[in-house]
């Protein structure tokens, strides 16, 4: 019905007393997602909006009221250690908005997490949202969404809620929307999301949104390419007039290849079979096109 | 955030990595005096935030310490132009005064973070001295990778395979290896991005030296690194990208003469896209970021407007945590200090923005709505250009 998050979804928000957390809590809320507790360190035993108790610890969350998803908006200093203290207490999806954290900490955090049964969303992205179950584990907008059966997954935040919108205003819904974050140290990559894509009942095609620089936009080519998604996919690449990276060093360009820019990566998208969009307004009628196709 | 050399090579002697004698000096006279210390033949180094100094002559060869003076007096205050500065090149304040040393060995030595390992990797090579880009396409083979594994760190036994992977003498592979590991721990304590020595060299005498050094450091790490204000150079950043960097704001300069102002890094460069594709071309990059308030997007419009090649402006904003009436005020301000009478064109969408239309339309009458980055991109071909 759809994938991360769903009826089963049962919320700790991390840093809930915070600025963001307390606004993004109360839009999620208003939403209707399934919101069992927030954790502050410190600040435990007070009640947020008034029903929402609020814990020193995340494993209270998860033993007393059973919390099974995490959604952190610790400021990024201490975002690697709330991570880490879901992991720890028996949280298996954490979604990461803390945009910052420093990449040394984000190394750490990878290295911990691999093998373990947890998945992390992030850091610094928008979350995941599923319209027919009104579960927002994020920040976007919820009005743009509307439930249906195309799954989009991207590197962005507002280029996210532009692409939805889009697809909306052509009648198009959406399955889950994921944004896997902009950083290059990230827990879930396209190809972990189009794998779930591929295996949902109720995800028909998928729309995949990148931009310029490091490769993941090629490893979701190749994985598409080598026949790991069977679903149509329209594929949007931002950065086309971008100037190269000042910030990418010499030695990152060696390790990554020439991969970074936004032709190379049109270019295997395009190979890999998937329709390109050639802007965020268009993808719409690209992927109304797209659904007549394949059900033709 | 960027080091100088010098700045690097201190950092890393403080890890016992050995460096050549050296000085630097602001001003000719300082260049003599540390000429005569160090002793000669030495090299004057331009301190310029690039690569390929020695192609752009910020590395000459010196013989007398007076000669040292006339070399500095002729670079410091000059700008350096090399195939990897912009057209107009880095600006020369301080020079590297060096000793010149019998080189047996020129090495690469590199550490990075590589995103598909999610680690940070060590490369090596024996074709020290050329640019690592060079290297890697004429000679990929000889480009040495060993993955770290962030728990256990940067081992002895990884060293000693990257040097004899290398070729290197078994005698040095000890030696060569202390290094590799004092260069890591200077990488994971300084939060570095990336770190480049190139060349690690070893004497005729059998002694290895931080020949050039590049030092990158990750900027998200700024609240725990209580050194990187004073180490950064603002006047090797581009003026305006300067000022936007120091106000928080990721902006890049771009030649175009439409100035764009939007929410979010993939939505700008979306934007910009939209922009090229039409035929008209963006000034710049800027993401005025999530919770945008009036004073923030009030020096982002600023930085926009002291662009003199900006000729008409652009506002892309879908309200979510960005308000557009916040957006709006913040426009409005700016537009009257700047006092220029640009052509706006405005799309926005989501969280309030009826008010934010009708702020604009109140201070700036002549503003151009639009509901489409496609209309937008249409309006502006039709503005003419004065």
């Amino acid at each position: 019905m759809s994938i991360l998050v769903g009826q089963d979804t049962r919320i700790v928000v991390q840093g809930i007393t915070g600025k963001q957390g307390t606004f993004h809590s109360m839009q999620m809320l208003e939403y209707g997602s399934n919101i069992v507790a927030g954790v502050t360190p410190g600040r435990g035993g007070v009640k947020f909006n008034e029903a929402v108790p609020v814990f020193d610890a995340v494993e209270t969350a998860v033993r007393e009221l059973g919390a099974n998803t995490s959604i952190i908006f610790v400021p990024a200093p201490g975002a690697a250690d709330a991570v880490l203290e879901a992991a720890a207490s028996g949280i298996t999806l954490v979604i990461c908005i803390t945009e910052g954290v420093p990449a040394m900490d984000m190394i750490g955090v990878l290295s911990y997490l691999r093998g373990s049964n947890v998945r992390l969303i992030g850091p610094n992205c928008p979350g995941a949202i599923s319209p027919a179950s009104l579960c927002r584990v994020g920040i976007m907008p919820s009005e743009i969404h509307t439930p249906g059966r195309v799954g989009v997954v991207s590197r962005s935040g507002t280029l996210t809620y532009e692409a939805v919108n889009a697809l909306t205003q052509f009648g198009i819904g959406q399955s889950t929307c994921v944004g896997i974050g902009g950083d290059p140290l990230v827990g879930t990559s396209f190809v972990d999301v189009l794998t779930m894509f591929e295996d949902d009942d109720e995800t028909e095609a998928i729309v995949l949104i990148g931009e310029i620089g490091g490769n993941r936009e090629q490893e979701a080519a190749a994985f598409i390419k080598s026949g790991g998604v069977s679903k149509p996919i329209v594929s949007l690449i931002a950065g086309q007039s971008a100037p190269p990276r000042k910030r990418m060093g010499h030695a990152g360009a060696i390790v990554t290849g020439k991969s970074g820019t936004a032709e190379e990566k049109i270019r295997a998208l395009s190979e890999a079979g998937t329709t390109i969009a050639p802007s965020v307004e268009s993808l719409g009628e690209v992927m109304k096109q797209v659904l007549r196709g394949s059900t033709a | 955030m960027k080091l100088h050399e010098y700045q690097a090579k201190s950092i890393l002697a403080s890890y016992g990595m050995p460096v050549p004698r050296s000085g630097v000096a602001t001003t000719p006279q300082e260049a003599r005096d540390v000429a005569r210390h160090v002793g000669t033949p030495a090299f004057v180094k331009a301190q310029v935030h690039a690569g390929g100094r020695g192609k752009g002559g910020g590395i000459k060869l010196i013989e007398s310490a007076e000669q040292a003076e006339d070399v500095a007096a002729s670079m410091l205050g000059s700008r350096l132009i090399s195939p990897q500065t912009s057209l107009t090149g880095a600006p020369i304040s301080i020079v590297l005064v060096e000793e010149s040393l019998d080189i047996e060995y020129e090495l690469y030595l590199g550490i990075v973070i590589d995103a598909i390992a999610q680690a940070p990797v060590v490369i090596a090579s024996k074709a020290g001295g050329m640019e690592i880009e060079e290297i890697a396409l004429e000679h990929p083979g000889l480009i040495l990778r060993e993955v770290v594994q962030p728990t256990v760190g940067f081992r002895a036994y990884q060293g000693r395979r990257l040097a004899h992977a290398m070729g290197l003498p078994s005698n040095l592979a000890n030696p060569v290896a202390d290094q590799m590991m004092r260069l890591y721990k200077a990488f994971v304590d300084k939060d570095c991005s990336l770190v480049e020595i190139n060349p690690l060299v070893i004497t005729k005498s059998g002694q290895v030296m931080v020949l050039d050094a590049k030092m990158t450091i990750d900027d998200d790490a700024a609240f725990r690194q209580p050194d990187m204000p004073s180490l950064r150079d603002w006047t090797q950043e581009d003026i305006l990208e300067a000022k936007a960097g120091q106000a928080g704001l990721a902006y890049v300069k771009l030649d175009g003469d439409v100035g764009c102002l939007v929410n979010g890094a993939g939505l700008a460069m979306a934007t910009m896209d939209a922009i090229k594709a039409s035929g008209c071309f963006p000034a710049n990059f800027l993401d005025v970021g999530g919770g945008a308030e009036p004073i923030r997007v009030a020096e982002a419009m600023g930085i926009i407007l002291a662009d003199p090649q900006v000729k008409r402006v652009l506002i892309n904003v879908f309200g979510g945590i960005a308000r557009c009436d916040d957006i709006a005020e913040g426009i409005v301000r700016s537009y009257l200090d700047s006092g220029k009478e640009l052509p706006l064109v405005v799309r926005f969408l989501g969280t309030n923005k009826d008010e934010g239309i009708r702020i604009l339309k109140e201070a700036k009458p002549d503003t151009i709505f639009v509901d489409y980055i496609s209309e937008a991109t249409k309006v502006l071909q039709d503005i003419t250009i004065q």
